[in-house]
Protein backbone atom coordinates (compact mmCIF):
# COMPACT_ATOMS: atom_id res chain seq x y z
CA UNK A 1 0.00 0.00 0.00
CA UNK A 2 2.98 2.05 1.07
CA UNK A 3 4.71 1.58 -2.19
CA UNK A 4 1.13 2.36 -4.35
CA UNK A 5 1.49 5.71 -2.64
CA UNK A 6 4.85 6.12 -2.92
CA UNK A 7 4.18 5.58 -6.66
CA UNK A 8 1.45 7.73 -6.85
CA UNK A 9 3.02 10.44 -5.19
CA UNK A 10 6.14 10.47 -7.35
CA UNK A 11 4.07 11.01 -10.77
CA UNK A 12 2.04 13.84 -8.41
CA UNK A 13 5.82 15.21 -8.24
CA UNK A 14 6.88 14.76 -11.27
CA UNK A 15 4.00 16.66 -13.28
CA UNK A 16 4.03 19.71 -10.52
CA UNK A 17 7.70 19.66 -11.48
CA UNK A 18 7.07 19.98 -15.19
CA UNK A 19 3.95 22.20 -14.55
CA UNK A 20 6.30 24.71 -12.29
CA UNK A 21 8.77 25.45 -15.35
CA UNK A 22 6.50 26.69 -17.61
CA UNK A 23 2.93 26.52 -16.26
CA UNK A 24 1.29 26.15 -19.89
CA UNK A 25 -1.08 23.96 -18.64
CA UNK A 26 -2.09 26.50 -15.09
CA UNK A 27 -2.44 29.31 -17.34
CA UNK A 28 -3.96 28.50 -19.98
CA UNK A 29 -7.07 26.13 -18.61
CA UNK A 30 -7.11 29.45 -15.41
CA UNK A 31 -7.83 31.87 -18.12
CA UNK A 32 -10.34 29.80 -20.31
CA UNK A 33 -12.09 29.72 -16.99
CA UNK A 34 -12.05 33.01 -16.52
CA UNK A 35 -13.54 33.52 -20.11
CA UNK A 36 -16.12 31.30 -19.85
CA UNK A 37 -17.15 32.97 -16.49
CA UNK A 38 -17.90 36.18 -18.10
CA UNK A 39 -19.11 34.60 -21.89
CA UNK A 40 -22.16 33.29 -18.91
CA UNK A 41 -21.87 36.11 -17.55
CA UNK A 42 -22.81 38.19 -20.56
CA UNK A 43 -25.85 36.01 -21.26
CA UNK A 44 -27.26 35.18 -17.44
CA UNK A 45 -26.77 38.87 -15.80
CA UNK A 46 -29.49 41.31 -16.79
CA UNK A 47 -29.51 44.75 -15.43
CA UNK A 48 -26.59 44.33 -12.44
CA UNK A 49 -29.14 41.01 -11.75
CA UNK A 50 -28.98 37.25 -12.33
CA UNK A 51 -31.27 35.55 -13.44
CA UNK A 52 -32.40 33.27 -10.59
CA UNK A 53 -30.65 30.51 -9.70
CA UNK A 54 -28.14 30.98 -12.79
CA UNK A 55 -25.38 30.77 -10.48
CA UNK A 56 -25.23 27.07 -9.85
CA UNK A 57 -25.61 26.15 -13.42
CA UNK A 58 -22.51 28.47 -14.89
CA UNK A 59 -20.37 27.06 -11.46
CA UNK A 60 -21.00 23.66 -12.81
CA UNK A 61 -20.79 23.89 -16.60
CA UNK A 62 -17.27 25.92 -16.21
CA UNK A 63 -16.12 23.09 -13.82
CA UNK A 64 -17.27 20.58 -16.62
CA UNK A 65 -15.83 22.68 -19.71
CA UNK A 66 -12.37 23.80 -17.73
CA UNK A 67 -12.27 20.22 -16.84
CA UNK A 68 -12.34 18.72 -20.46
CA UNK A 69 -9.84 21.08 -21.48
CA UNK A 70 -6.84 20.01 -18.27
CA UNK A 71 -7.72 16.56 -19.01
CA UNK A 72 -7.64 16.05 -23.17
CA UNK A 73 -3.87 17.34 -21.74
CA UNK A 74 -3.35 15.05 -18.79
CA UNK A 75 -1.39 12.48 -20.68
CA UNK A 76 -0.15 14.98 -23.70
CA UNK A 77 3.39 14.85 -21.95
CA UNK A 78 3.66 11.14 -21.98
CA UNK A 79 2.42 11.44 -25.68
CA UNK A 80 6.58 12.32 -26.86
CA UNK A 81 9.21 10.22 -27.10
CA UNK A 82 7.29 7.32 -25.58
CA UNK A 83 7.15 8.38 -22.75
CA UNK A 84 3.63 6.63 -21.98
CA UNK A 85 5.53 3.25 -22.24
CA UNK A 86 8.34 3.63 -19.98
CA UNK A 87 5.78 4.86 -17.43
CA UNK A 88 3.70 1.22 -18.31
CA UNK A 89 6.96 -0.34 -18.39
CA UNK A 90 8.07 0.26 -14.77
CA UNK A 91 7.53 -2.55 -12.59
CA UNK A 92 5.02 -0.74 -10.75
CA UNK A 93 0.99 -1.40 -9.69
CA UNK A 94 -0.20 0.49 -13.01
CA UNK A 95 -3.17 2.21 -11.03
CA UNK A 96 -0.66 3.84 -8.96
CA UNK A 97 0.27 5.82 -12.18
CA UNK A 98 -3.25 6.59 -12.71
CA UNK A 99 -4.21 7.75 -8.89
CA UNK A 100 -1.06 9.77 -9.56
CA UNK A 101 -2.58 11.53 -12.33
CA UNK A 102 -5.90 11.89 -10.94
CA UNK A 103 -4.13 13.72 -8.11
CA UNK A 104 -2.16 16.08 -10.54
CA UNK A 105 -5.44 16.74 -12.18
CA UNK A 106 -7.46 17.64 -8.83
CA UNK A 107 -4.81 20.04 -7.83
CA UNK A 108 -5.23 22.15 -11.05
CA UNK A 109 -9.09 22.07 -11.08
CA UNK A 110 -8.86 23.10 -7.47
CA UNK A 111 -7.20 26.28 -8.02
CA UNK A 112 -9.18 26.85 -11.30
CA UNK A 113 -12.24 26.19 -9.12
CA UNK A 114 -10.92 28.90 -6.33
CA UNK A 115 -10.44 31.43 -8.80
CA UNK A 116 -14.32 30.87 -10.56
CA UNK A 117 -16.26 30.25 -7.46
CA UNK A 118 -14.91 33.67 -6.18
CA UNK A 119 -15.89 35.56 -9.63
CA UNK A 120 -19.35 33.83 -9.60
CA UNK A 121 -20.00 35.07 -6.10
CA UNK A 122 -19.02 38.43 -7.43
CA UNK A 123 -20.78 38.76 -11.08
CA UNK A 124 -23.77 36.87 -10.34
CA UNK A 125 -24.54 38.26 -6.29
CA UNK A 126 -24.71 34.90 -5.45
CA UNK A 127 -24.28 33.74 -1.50
CA UNK A 128 -21.39 31.12 -2.05
CA UNK A 129 -19.79 31.34 0.79
CA UNK A 130 -22.53 31.54 3.20
CA UNK A 131 -22.16 27.97 3.59
CA UNK A 132 -18.59 28.00 2.77
CA UNK A 133 -17.77 23.96 4.14
CA UNK A 134 -20.88 22.39 2.63
CA UNK A 135 -19.55 24.09 -1.23
CA UNK A 136 -16.20 23.22 -0.28
CA UNK A 137 -17.09 19.66 -0.01
CA UNK A 138 -19.70 19.31 -2.91
CA UNK A 139 -17.12 20.96 -4.64
CA UNK A 140 -14.65 18.28 -3.68
CA UNK A 141 -16.80 15.30 -4.39
CA UNK A 142 -18.09 16.62 -7.58
CA UNK A 143 -14.43 17.15 -9.11
CA UNK A 144 -13.46 13.78 -7.96
CA UNK A 145 -16.22 12.44 -9.73
CA UNK A 146 -15.64 14.01 -12.70
CA UNK A 147 -12.00 13.53 -12.98
CA UNK A 148 -12.04 10.21 -11.68
CA UNK A 149 -13.85 9.23 -15.04
CA UNK A 150 -11.84 11.98 -17.10
CA UNK A 151 -8.50 10.38 -16.22
CA UNK A 152 -9.45 7.39 -17.07
CA UNK A 153 -10.76 7.99 -20.51
CA UNK A 154 -8.08 10.86 -21.32
CA UNK A 155 -5.72 7.79 -20.62
CA UNK A 156 -7.96 5.57 -22.88
CA UNK A 157 -8.01 8.10 -26.19
CA UNK A 158 -4.23 8.74 -25.23
CA UNK A 159 -3.67 6.51 -28.84
CA UNK A 160 -6.87 6.82 -30.58
CA UNK A 161 -7.64 8.77 -33.93
CA UNK A 162 -10.21 11.81 -33.21
CA UNK A 163 -9.20 11.56 -29.37
CA UNK A 164 -9.78 15.64 -29.13
CA UNK A 165 -13.47 15.20 -30.37
CA UNK A 166 -14.56 12.17 -28.59
CA UNK A 167 -13.03 12.75 -25.00
CA UNK A 168 -16.23 15.40 -24.62
CA UNK A 169 -18.33 12.61 -26.58
CA UNK A 170 -17.90 10.18 -23.91
CA UNK A 171 -17.01 11.72 -20.92
CA UNK A 172 -20.42 14.20 -20.68
CA UNK A 173 -22.96 11.30 -20.56
CA UNK A 174 -21.04 9.70 -17.80
CA UNK A 175 -20.62 12.51 -15.61
CA UNK A 176 -23.80 14.05 -16.54
CA UNK A 177 -25.27 12.14 -13.06
CA UNK A 178 -22.50 14.42 -11.30
CA UNK A 179 -23.30 17.75 -12.56
CA UNK A 180 -27.08 17.50 -11.96
CA UNK A 181 -25.87 16.21 -8.44
CA UNK A 182 -23.56 19.28 -8.52
CA UNK A 183 -25.97 21.73 -9.70
CA UNK A 184 -28.85 20.88 -7.60
CA UNK A 185 -26.69 20.79 -4.32
CA UNK A 186 -25.29 24.23 -5.10
CA UNK A 187 -28.53 25.42 -5.81
CA UNK A 188 -29.90 24.54 -2.47
CA UNK A 189 -27.36 26.30 -0.88
CA UNK A 190 -27.94 29.61 -2.82
CA UNK A 191 -31.58 29.85 -2.82
CA UNK A 192 -32.69 32.99 -0.13
CA UNK A 193 -33.92 29.60 1.99
CA UNK A 194 -30.86 27.56 1.74
CA UNK A 195 -32.09 23.50 2.25
CA UNK A 196 -29.15 22.02 4.16
CA UNK A 197 -31.09 18.70 4.80
CA UNK A 198 -31.18 18.21 0.78
CA UNK A 199 -27.99 19.36 0.11
CA UNK A 200 -26.70 16.55 2.63
CA UNK A 201 -29.03 14.35 0.31
CA UNK A 202 -26.91 15.11 -2.96
CA UNK A 203 -22.96 14.86 -0.89
CA UNK A 204 -24.21 12.10 0.27
CA UNK A 205 -25.09 10.90 -3.38
CA UNK A 206 -22.16 12.22 -5.00
CA UNK A 207 -20.24 10.49 -2.38
CA UNK A 208 -21.67 6.77 -3.05
CA UNK A 209 -21.23 8.01 -6.96
CA UNK A 210 -17.51 8.91 -6.18
CA UNK A 211 -17.18 5.41 -4.88
CA UNK A 212 -18.05 3.68 -7.49
CA UNK A 213 -16.99 5.30 -10.25
CA UNK A 214 -13.31 5.48 -8.60
CA UNK A 215 -12.99 1.93 -7.80
CA UNK A 216 -14.31 1.15 -11.62
CA UNK A 217 -11.60 3.52 -12.86
CA UNK A 218 -8.70 1.83 -10.49
CA UNK A 219 -10.47 -1.72 -11.65
CA UNK A 220 -10.10 -1.25 -15.66
CA UNK A 221 -7.14 1.08 -15.93
CA UNK A 222 -4.72 -1.78 -16.41
CA UNK A 223 -6.69 -4.31 -18.61
CA UNK A 224 -7.48 -1.18 -20.79
CA UNK A 225 -4.05 0.43 -21.16
CA UNK A 226 -2.11 -3.05 -21.96
CA UNK A 227 -0.92 -3.19 -25.39
CA UNK B 1 -25.97 -22.31 -32.73
CA UNK B 2 -26.91 -19.01 -33.67
CA UNK B 3 -28.31 -19.73 -37.39
CA UNK B 4 -30.90 -22.17 -35.85
CA UNK B 5 -32.00 -20.32 -32.83
CA UNK B 6 -33.08 -17.14 -34.94
CA UNK B 7 -35.69 -18.59 -37.18
CA UNK B 8 -37.75 -20.26 -33.87
CA UNK B 9 -36.81 -16.57 -32.15
CA UNK B 10 -37.79 -14.29 -35.06
CA UNK B 11 -41.11 -16.80 -35.43
CA UNK B 12 -41.78 -16.32 -31.78
CA UNK B 13 -42.16 -12.48 -31.99
CA UNK B 14 -43.48 -12.70 -34.44
CA UNK B 15 -46.66 -15.04 -32.78
CA UNK B 16 -46.16 -12.37 -29.73
CA UNK B 17 -46.83 -9.21 -31.55
CA UNK B 18 -49.65 -10.38 -33.69
CA UNK B 19 -51.45 -11.61 -30.56
CA UNK B 20 -50.35 -8.58 -28.37
CA UNK B 21 -52.42 -6.14 -30.09
CA UNK B 22 -55.63 -7.94 -29.76
CA UNK B 23 -55.07 -8.64 -25.78
CA UNK B 24 -54.32 -4.80 -25.53
CA UNK B 25 -57.76 -3.87 -27.18
CA UNK B 26 -59.52 -6.02 -25.02
CA UNK B 27 -58.03 -5.04 -21.72
CA UNK B 28 -59.95 -2.34 -19.56
CA UNK B 29 -59.47 1.23 -19.94
CA UNK B 30 -57.67 3.09 -17.08
CA UNK B 31 -60.09 5.41 -15.48
CA UNK B 32 -58.35 8.57 -15.38
CA UNK B 33 -56.17 8.21 -18.57
CA UNK B 34 -58.15 6.53 -20.73
CA UNK B 35 -56.94 4.83 -24.08
CA UNK B 36 -53.80 6.65 -24.07
CA UNK B 37 -52.85 4.55 -21.10
CA UNK B 38 -52.28 1.54 -23.58
CA UNK B 39 -49.19 2.89 -24.34
CA UNK B 40 -47.85 1.89 -21.55
CA UNK B 41 -47.42 -1.62 -22.38
CA UNK B 42 -45.02 -1.34 -24.92
CA UNK B 43 -43.61 1.34 -23.39
CA UNK B 44 -43.09 -0.74 -20.11
CA UNK B 45 -41.87 -3.52 -22.60
CA UNK B 46 -39.32 -1.59 -24.51
CA UNK B 47 -37.30 0.05 -21.58
CA UNK B 48 -37.25 -3.76 -19.88
CA UNK B 49 -35.67 -4.73 -23.66
CA UNK B 50 -33.28 -2.29 -23.15
CA UNK B 51 -32.20 -2.91 -19.26
CA UNK B 52 -31.81 -7.01 -20.33
CA UNK B 53 -29.60 -5.28 -23.55
CA UNK B 54 -27.99 -3.14 -21.40
CA UNK B 55 -27.01 -5.81 -19.19
CA UNK B 56 -25.60 -7.77 -21.57
CA UNK B 57 -23.70 -4.95 -22.81
CA UNK B 58 -21.64 -4.55 -18.77
CA UNK B 59 -20.81 -8.09 -18.67
CA UNK B 60 -20.04 -8.85 -22.14
CA UNK B 61 -17.95 -6.18 -21.65
CA UNK B 62 -15.97 -7.05 -18.59
CA UNK B 63 -15.74 -10.48 -19.94
CA UNK B 64 -13.65 -8.84 -23.13
CA UNK B 65 -12.16 -6.26 -21.11
CA UNK B 66 -10.73 -8.87 -18.69
CA UNK B 67 -10.87 -12.03 -20.86
CA UNK B 68 -9.89 -11.75 -24.19
CA UNK B 69 -12.70 -13.52 -25.18
CA UNK B 70 -13.28 -12.12 -29.07
CA UNK B 71 -17.01 -13.38 -28.84
CA UNK B 72 -17.67 -11.18 -25.95
CA UNK B 73 -16.89 -8.26 -27.98
CA UNK B 74 -19.11 -9.81 -30.69
CA UNK B 75 -21.57 -9.70 -28.14
CA UNK B 76 -21.18 -6.17 -26.66
CA UNK B 77 -21.29 -4.05 -29.79
CA UNK B 78 -24.98 -5.99 -30.97
CA UNK B 79 -26.39 -5.62 -26.98
CA UNK B 80 -25.14 -1.85 -27.58
CA UNK B 81 -27.39 -1.31 -31.11
CA UNK B 82 -30.21 -3.48 -29.79
CA UNK B 83 -30.19 -0.94 -26.61
CA UNK B 84 -30.03 1.99 -28.75
CA UNK B 85 -32.86 0.78 -30.48
CA UNK B 86 -35.44 -0.11 -27.54
CA UNK B 87 -34.70 2.91 -25.60
CA UNK B 88 -35.45 5.02 -28.75
CA UNK B 89 -39.11 3.54 -28.24
CA UNK B 90 -38.71 4.06 -25.17
CA UNK B 91 -37.99 7.93 -24.92
CA UNK B 92 -40.70 8.41 -28.28
CA UNK B 93 -44.01 6.26 -26.41
CA UNK B 94 -42.66 7.98 -23.31
CA UNK B 95 -43.38 11.87 -24.42
CA UNK B 96 -46.61 10.47 -26.47
CA UNK B 97 -47.96 9.44 -22.54
CA UNK B 98 -46.73 12.13 -21.31
CA UNK B 99 -48.40 14.60 -22.53
CA UNK B 100 -51.68 13.37 -22.28
CA UNK B 101 -51.23 12.44 -19.04
CA UNK B 102 -48.90 15.16 -17.55
CA UNK B 103 -49.07 17.99 -19.75
CA UNK B 104 -45.52 18.55 -20.79
CA UNK B 105 -43.71 16.40 -23.47
CA UNK B 106 -40.70 16.57 -21.12
CA UNK B 107 -40.32 16.97 -17.96
CA UNK B 108 -36.51 16.89 -16.19
CA UNK B 109 -37.36 13.88 -13.22
CA UNK B 110 -34.92 11.60 -12.17
CA UNK B 111 -35.91 8.39 -14.52
CA UNK B 112 -36.53 10.21 -17.39
CA UNK B 113 -33.11 12.31 -17.42
CA UNK B 114 -30.84 9.26 -16.08
CA UNK B 115 -32.37 7.42 -18.90
CA UNK B 116 -31.74 10.22 -21.62
CA UNK B 117 -28.04 9.87 -20.61
CA UNK B 118 -28.17 5.82 -20.94
CA UNK B 119 -29.17 6.82 -24.38
CA UNK B 120 -26.20 8.88 -24.91
CA UNK B 121 -23.79 6.99 -23.26
CA UNK B 122 -24.85 4.43 -25.92
CA UNK B 123 -24.62 6.94 -28.94
CA UNK B 124 -21.56 7.57 -27.26
CA UNK B 125 -20.07 3.80 -27.52
CA UNK B 126 -21.02 3.04 -30.78
CA UNK B 127 -19.31 6.66 -32.07
CA UNK B 128 -16.25 5.13 -30.41
CA UNK B 129 -16.61 1.99 -32.11
CA UNK B 130 -16.74 3.69 -35.45
CA UNK B 131 -14.74 6.70 -35.08
CA UNK B 132 -12.02 4.86 -32.79
CA UNK B 133 -9.72 3.24 -34.95
CA UNK B 134 -7.94 0.21 -33.74
CA UNK B 135 -7.80 -0.43 -30.24
CA UNK B 136 -11.27 1.30 -29.74
CA UNK B 137 -12.98 -2.34 -28.96
CA UNK B 138 -11.30 -2.62 -25.35
CA UNK B 139 -11.91 1.18 -24.95
CA UNK B 140 -15.39 0.56 -25.79
CA UNK B 141 -15.42 -2.29 -23.51
CA UNK B 142 -14.30 0.19 -20.57
CA UNK B 143 -17.40 2.74 -21.57
CA UNK B 144 -19.84 -0.14 -21.35
CA UNK B 145 -18.70 -1.33 -18.20
CA UNK B 146 -19.65 2.61 -17.09
CA UNK B 147 -22.99 2.16 -18.26
CA UNK B 148 -23.84 -0.74 -16.83
CA UNK B 149 -22.61 1.20 -13.56
CA UNK B 150 -25.01 4.22 -14.24
CA UNK B 151 -27.83 1.60 -14.37
CA UNK B 152 -28.99 1.26 -10.48
CA UNK B 153 -29.09 4.75 -10.08
CA UNK B 154 -31.98 4.90 -12.81
CA UNK B 155 -33.75 2.39 -10.94
CA UNK B 156 -33.01 3.06 -7.33
CA UNK B 157 -34.13 6.98 -8.55
CA UNK B 158 -37.50 6.95 -8.52
CA UNK B 159 -37.83 5.82 -4.85
CA UNK B 160 -35.43 8.19 -3.27
CA UNK B 161 -36.19 11.51 -5.31
CA UNK B 162 -39.66 12.98 -5.42
CA UNK B 163 -40.93 12.72 -8.99
CA UNK B 164 -43.97 12.13 -10.41
CA UNK B 165 -42.95 9.55 -12.73
CA UNK B 166 -45.28 6.41 -11.46
CA UNK B 167 -43.02 4.83 -8.91
CA UNK B 168 -41.48 1.31 -9.52
CA UNK B 169 -44.24 -0.20 -7.18
CA UNK B 170 -47.10 0.41 -9.83
CA UNK B 171 -46.40 -3.04 -12.03
CA UNK B 172 -45.94 -5.50 -9.07
CA UNK B 173 -49.91 -3.87 -7.82
CA UNK B 174 -51.49 -3.64 -11.09
CA UNK B 175 -54.87 -6.15 -11.63
CA UNK B 176 -54.71 -9.17 -13.35
CA UNK B 177 -56.72 -7.62 -16.45
CA UNK B 178 -53.95 -4.83 -16.97
CA UNK B 179 -51.59 -7.79 -15.93
CA UNK B 180 -51.89 -10.13 -18.59
CA UNK B 181 -51.47 -7.88 -21.73
CA UNK B 182 -48.23 -6.07 -20.08
CA UNK B 183 -46.51 -9.23 -19.49
CA UNK B 184 -47.33 -10.45 -22.93
CA UNK B 185 -45.98 -7.51 -24.52
CA UNK B 186 -43.17 -7.80 -22.08
CA UNK B 187 -42.20 -11.37 -23.17
CA UNK B 188 -42.72 -10.32 -26.76
CA UNK B 189 -40.24 -7.67 -26.55
CA UNK B 190 -37.68 -10.22 -24.75
CA UNK B 191 -38.32 -12.78 -27.73
CA UNK B 192 -37.34 -9.19 -29.96
CA UNK B 193 -34.33 -8.54 -28.40
CA UNK B 194 -33.16 -11.72 -28.16
CA UNK B 195 -33.95 -12.72 -31.85
CA UNK B 196 -32.04 -9.61 -32.86
CA UNK B 197 -28.88 -9.61 -30.39
CA UNK B 198 -29.04 -13.52 -32.20
CA UNK B 199 -28.67 -11.92 -35.97
CA UNK B 200 -26.79 -9.06 -34.93
CA UNK B 201 -23.52 -11.24 -33.50
CA UNK B 202 -24.34 -13.81 -36.38
CA UNK B 203 -23.28 -10.68 -39.00
CA UNK B 204 -20.31 -9.88 -36.70
CA UNK B 205 -19.13 -13.62 -36.88
CA UNK B 206 -19.44 -13.50 -40.08
CA UNK B 207 -16.96 -10.51 -40.57
CA UNK B 208 -14.38 -11.65 -38.11
CA UNK B 209 -14.14 -14.85 -40.56
CA UNK B 210 -14.27 -12.68 -43.39
CA UNK B 211 -11.29 -10.33 -42.15
CA UNK B 212 -9.69 -14.22 -40.89
CA UNK B 213 -9.65 -14.75 -44.28
CA UNK B 214 -8.46 -11.99 -46.20
CA UNK B 215 -5.38 -11.84 -43.68
CA UNK B 216 -4.68 -15.46 -44.83
CA UNK B 217 -4.90 -14.87 -48.61
CA UNK B 218 -2.47 -12.15 -47.86
CA UNK B 219 -0.39 -14.15 -45.95
CA UNK B 220 0.12 -16.82 -49.09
Amino acid sequence: MSRFLQVAWLVVRKDLRVESRNKEMLLTTLFFAVSCVLVFSFGFVRGGAAIEGSASGVLWITIAFSGTLALGRAFERERHHDALRGLLMAPVDRPAIYVGKLVGVLLLLAVVEALVVVMIAFLFQAPLFRHGWWLLTLLSLGTIGFASVGTLFSAMLLRTRSRAVLLPVLLYPVTIPVLIMGVSGTFALVQPDPDLVLARVWVSLLFFFDIVFVTLALWTFEPVMTE
Amino acid sequence: MNRRLFPWLIGLSLVFFVVAPILIVRAPLEQEMGLIQKIFYFHFSAWMAMYLSICVLGISSAQFLFRRKPAADRLAVSAAEAALVFGLMGLITGPIWAVKSWGVWWNWDARTTIALILELILVAYLLLRSYGGPGSDRLAAGLGMFAMANLPFLYISTNIWRTIHPPTSVVPTLPVDFGIPLWWSFAGFIVLCLALLTARVRLEEQRATLDRLYLALEDE
